[in-house]
This record gives C-alpha cells, structure tokens and sequence, in this order.
C-alpha cells in the first residue's frame, strides 16, 4: 500500500492537467497577448469563475465530506474580499489624493492627506473620519492576513459554540444562515465603516499598476486564481484521501459511532470548518479585484445557499464535481442572466431568460437530484477505465 | 482478577421513568460476563451509562486501577480510556472498505492533527491482517464494506472492536440475525477476546449464553435480579418468576 500520493488518487493529477490546458489556451486567446477571441471582460468572468470552484471545493469538502451543510461560506468569501477590498481602495485613493495636492503651493502634512483620503471614501456615506476597522488598510501584508485569519477566527469561534453543543443537521445549517444574514446586515450599517450599500468599488484598479492596460492585470488574476484553484484542489485532495478523510467520512455517515470508536468529533468538524473557511477568504481575496466591487448583497444568505447547489448539481463528495457544478452553473448563469441569451418569443408570451433562469436553475437542481443523485461528476463513474480501478 | 469496571448505586431516569434504579455490577479482568433481561431491563441503558452516552443522575462508575470517574467524562475519552462498543445494529461505515474501517479503529493517535500529518503507523498493515484473519474477511478487505452480509457486517464490527484493543468490550446482542454456524464462529471470537481482556454480551438468546459458559447477570426494571452461572439464575424464583410473567 505504499503508493504515492498521486498514484492513489489519480483524479488530481487529471484535474492539475486539465486546469493547465485550460490556463495556457485561454492565455493564448486573451486580448493580452493580441487575439480577441477571449474579450478582457469574458476574461474576468473566466476568472472570477476560477475563484467560485475554489470555494466550492472548500464547500465540498465541509458538506459533501464531513456532512456539515453550512449555509455560511459565502460569508467568509466576502470577507476575504472586503479584505483585500479596504486595501486597494485606500491606496488608489491615496495615490490620487497625492497627485491633486502635488500641485498646491505648500506641501500637504500627512494628517492633511489622511483627511482628504477620508473625504474622497466616506463622503458617500457623510464622513471623513476613518472608522477603527480600517486602522491596517494601508498595509497590503495585514489586509492579506486579515483576509484569511479573519474568516478563520470567526469560523473558529462560531464552530466551537456550534459543534460543542451538538448542534447538527438542519438547525446547524440555520445557524449558519443566520450567521451569514448577521454579518450582510452588519455589513450593510453605514456605521460600520464598511461604506454600507455601496460597498467598495474601484477595485480593478490595481495600485502601483496604473499604467498596467486591464487586459494584462485580467490576465494576471487569471493566472492567479489558476493556481490558487490547482493549489486548493490538491490541498484538499490531500487532507480528504488517507485516513484523516476516512474519519470525516465516518463522521459524515454516523457521527455517535465515531465517537465510541475514541475520536473528538468536534475536533475534526472545527478543523474542517476553519480551514475551509480560509481557503474561502483566499477565494475572495482573488475574485473582487476582478469582480471590481463589493457590497454587503453579495454576502446575503441566498450566496451561500446558490454554493451548496452548485456543489449538489456537480456531485457531492468528489472535488472535481464542486468544480464542474461551479463552473457550469456560474457560467450559465452569467451567460442567461448577461442578456446574452436570446429571449424566446412565444407570440402571446416572450420568455425573458434574465427573469426565468431561475426557474431554469430551479428544474434543474431538481432534475439532477432526481435522476443524478450523484451529480454530473457522477458521471464519470460510469467510464468503464473508473470501474476497473474500484473492483 | 482485578476489577477493572465499578458500577455502584447508579440511578437514571427518563421523564420520571426510572430506566436504571441504584444498579451495582463489578467487571473483573479478564472475564467474561453476560447480561440478560427481559425488555426494558435497562441492559442498553447500562452500557450507554458506562460508555458516556447517558449521563447517571446519581451513582458512581469508576475505572480501572487510578480509579478513574467515567462520570462526566465524553464519549471518545471514555473511549480513549479503554472502552469499546458494538451495537445492536451492525454499525460499520458502510461507504467505506472493510480496510477503511478496520484502520479507523485501530489503536493509534486519534487527535486531527495526529491523523493529518503522521502517515501510516509502521506496523499497520500487519495489523489489519491480524484481524482480518481472526473475522474471516482477509479476502474482502477491500471491498464497500456496505456490500457485507449481516452477518459479515457483525463481525467486522466486532473486528473493529478488537483493533481499538480495548480493556473493556461491550456487546450488544451479537449474535442476532445470524444463522448457526456464524453464532458458533462468534461465540468463539467472544470466548477467546474475553482470555485477555473483559467481555460484556448483552443478549436474548439463551442458547448462546449457554454457550459463552460465564457468569450471567439478570437485570430487571434497571436493578440486578441475580448473578451466577447460568444454571443458578435459571432456578431463582425471582427470574422465573420475571421471564414468565407474575
């Protein structure tokens, strides 16, 4: 039994190959490196797709693995990206304040540019001063910390009351729900900080790269969120084969037998809940710069519960599933919602497909339950090569 | 023999419903012990008081030679400690091989970080054999372990069992479901578990109580009835008089 860690699981080995075929043909069709096949806006969404089978992965691995099904992992998604969100809007705005006051014939003291900064991000919300919250957003090192230690701690502490007290099945996926609706809302206060609905925008615009074309800066998140995905797959690949993934599967199937067995469940459901939770924040650190903005709607609980569909429509418990149920369904939905679809017209009635994708989502996820309870990626269990591997 | 397991005035009640009513029983090791009642006895009940799963409203269950309290203590500690457990159902993790399971239960660290990062155990896969011989499914270990027969699916629990290598086995209703010359193959792994360590059965069947040659103890409305070899308590009055009916 001593075979190598791709030789167990060969479907990561498959998976880093497809994802740098995709990488390298999608960097050959960019506008960056002069074709057009590949708009710099398909581009981002190519991307930002990247970035959502990441967190899909981690929501695999929290729900289709260990059985804990948490309506909440957008959350951490959107925390990642308020994050790195705070950053790139004080430094943008900095380095624009300082050119505008270059110019003036005494030279501004620092405290006159930390006003002005001030002025230029909260004037839509009536104030100047900046709020406690932003007190590291000068520094990229912190905000990239604060991206994935801030999701992990609330993980962390929301886990340990949750699962300490035995909460399991639906009513921890309510909580989870409540989480998620807490924190949008706090988010949404104008007196938290964060901007309230308007959110942080101007997020492109990366600083230090302005004379950067965005076709190029695309290119680069492309590349990143590339790796970070391939990265992530074969981080969870690792800690979901061997015996650590036998146990949360045990736990997953029949918790009360884990335990008489002498494992601390909880231990094990904290542990998964926490990383992936980080690895969620990482996941947002990488979408909204390209996504441009960010507000409190995109943490709303409806994200978190899209996420669990995508993974069940893409097949429970095998990570290449969560990476096709997120690709697809997100890529779908952009393409039906986008306007690009053309509407159908009935003649008495016109199918707008931006107001009945989601009853198309809908049949859908209803139709793979029934009939794929495996999901798409279950699919591949009826390859004949699979079928050899497993008798 | 030393007493490995001190049940001793232990009360729990449901709803007012009094399921274990001021029970003692001491567990020698090794020994092996059977528990018989008729249902509603309180025989579950007992074994979910010692392995954590129901906290005792009063009374004392203390452990080993430190006297340890199991009362208070969780489930997977009280695991940890040397107890094991097999259900009534067959409860194996059914997704997962016969192999998978048998590794899971096997004595090792059981902290996550532990089971992360520290690979295999180097004698692991010795282990697995051993068992596997001793529960007569070295050929399936790499099946679904969901695939199993009933009867296979007991045994690979009582497998289980012995990979935790506990000090403590408990055994609820072993041999239900299996036809006859499976009862005498478990009769035997129970019978030769129990030379090195204490065995607890819990069962129905006379037959196969009949068959362990142990000391029995009868339980009825959660207080111990009487205690002995099976042909005593067979002719106490009071156990007559509890299995058919006043």
């Amino acid at each position: 039994m001593q075979r190598t860690f791709i030789a167990r699981n060969p479907s990561v080995l498959w998976f880093l190959l497809s994802l740098a075929v995709f990488t390298v043909a999608v960097t050959v069709l960019s506008e960056a490196t002069g074709a057009t096949v590949i708009s710099t806006s398909f581009l981002k969404t190519l991307g930002k797709t990247l970035c959502l089978c990441l967190v899909a992965i981690a929501m695999d691995v929290v729900w289709g693995y260990c059985g804990i099904l948490s309506l909440g992992h957008f959350a951490f998604f959107g925390i990642g990206g308020y994050a790195i969100g705070m950053w790139l809007m004080y430094e943008r705005t900095r380095a624009l304040v300082e050119t505008s006051l270059a110019s003036s014939v005494i030279p501004p003291t620092p405290g006159e540019i930390t006003s002005a900064v001030g002025g230029q991000i909260f004037g839509v919300v009536g104030s100047s001063e900046f709020p406690m919250i932003w007190a590291f957003s000068h520094s990229l090192p912190l905000q990239l910390l604060a991206a994935v230690l801030v999701p992990g701690l609330l993980a962390l502490v929301f886990g340990w009351l949750a699962f300490r007290s035995r909460v399991t099945g639906v009513y921890l996926s309510i909580l989870t729900q409540a989480m998620t609706l807490a924190l949008a809302l706090y988010f949404f206060q104008n007196d938290t900080g964060l901007r309230g609905n308007n959110g942080l925008s101007g997020l492109q615009n990366i600083p230090g790269f302005q004379s950067t074309p965005q076709a190029t800066l695309s290119l680069w998140f492309f590349w990143a969120s590339a790796f970070a995905l391939g990265a992530g797959y074969v981080l969870f690949a690792w800690v979901t084969s061997g015996k650590f993934g036998s146990v949360i599967r045990a736990v997953r199937d029949n918790e009360a037998r884990v335990r008489f067995l002498g494992y601390h469940v909880e231990s094990y459901k904290l542990f998964v809940f926490t990383l992936t939770a980080m690895v969620a924040g990482i996941a947002g650190v990488l979408y909204y710069p390209q996504a441009g903005i960010i507000n409190p709607a995109e943490i709303a609980p409806i994200a978190s519960i899209y996420l669990a569909v995508w993974v069940a429509i893409g097949g429970r418990g095998r990570l290449y599933g969560a990476v096709i149920g997120a690709a697809v369904v997100s890529l779908l939905s952009s393409w039906f919602t986008g306007g690009s679809a053309p509407d159908i017209n009935l003649g008495f009635y016109e199918i707008k497909w931006t107001d009945w994708w989601l009853v198309l989502l809908g049949l859908g996820f209803v139709t793979v339950t029934l009939l794929l309870p495996k999901g798409i990626g279950g699919l591949f269990d009826l390859l004949p090569s699979k079928n050899k591997d497993q008798t | 023999m030393n007493t490995l397991l001190e049940v001793s005035g232990v009360s729990v009640s449901f709803d007012g419903f009094k399921a274990i009513n001021n029970l003692s029983i001491q567990i020698a090791e090794p020994e092996l012990r059977a528990v018989i009642g008729p249902n509603g006895a309180g025989k579950t009940t007992f074994m979910d008081i010692v392995t954590g799963k129901t906290k005792p409203d009063e009374g004392r269950v203390i452990w080993g030679e430190k006297s340890i309290s199991l009362v208070g203590m969780n489930e997977s500690q009280i695991a940890q400690q040397g107890i094991g457990r097999k259900f009534q159902k067959p409860t194996v993790f059914e997704a997962q091989t016969v192999r998978e399971n048998i590794v899971l239960a096997l004595k090792d660290l059981r902290g996550p970080l532990d089971v992360l990062f520290r690979g295999r155990a180097n004698n692991q896969e010795d282990r697995v054999r051993a068992i596997s011989d001793e529960i007569g499914l070295s050929d399936a270990l790499d099946q679904v372990s969901g695939a199993l027969s009933h009867g296979q699916k007991q045994w690979l629990e009582i497998g289980m069992l012995l990979a935790q290598d506990p000090r403590l086995l408990l055994v609820d209703e072993p041999a239900a479901g299996m036809t006859p010359s499976e009862r005498e193959h478990t009769t035997q792994l129970l019978v030769r578990a129990a030379k090195t360590r204490a065995v607890v059965v819990v069962e129905h069947d006379m037959e196969f109580i009949r068959r362990l040659n142990c000391k029995v103890t009868v339980l009825h409305q959660g207080s111990m009835l009487a205690e002995g070899s099976l042909d005593h308590v067979t002719q106490n009055q009071d156990v007559i008089d509890v299995y058919l009916g006043r």
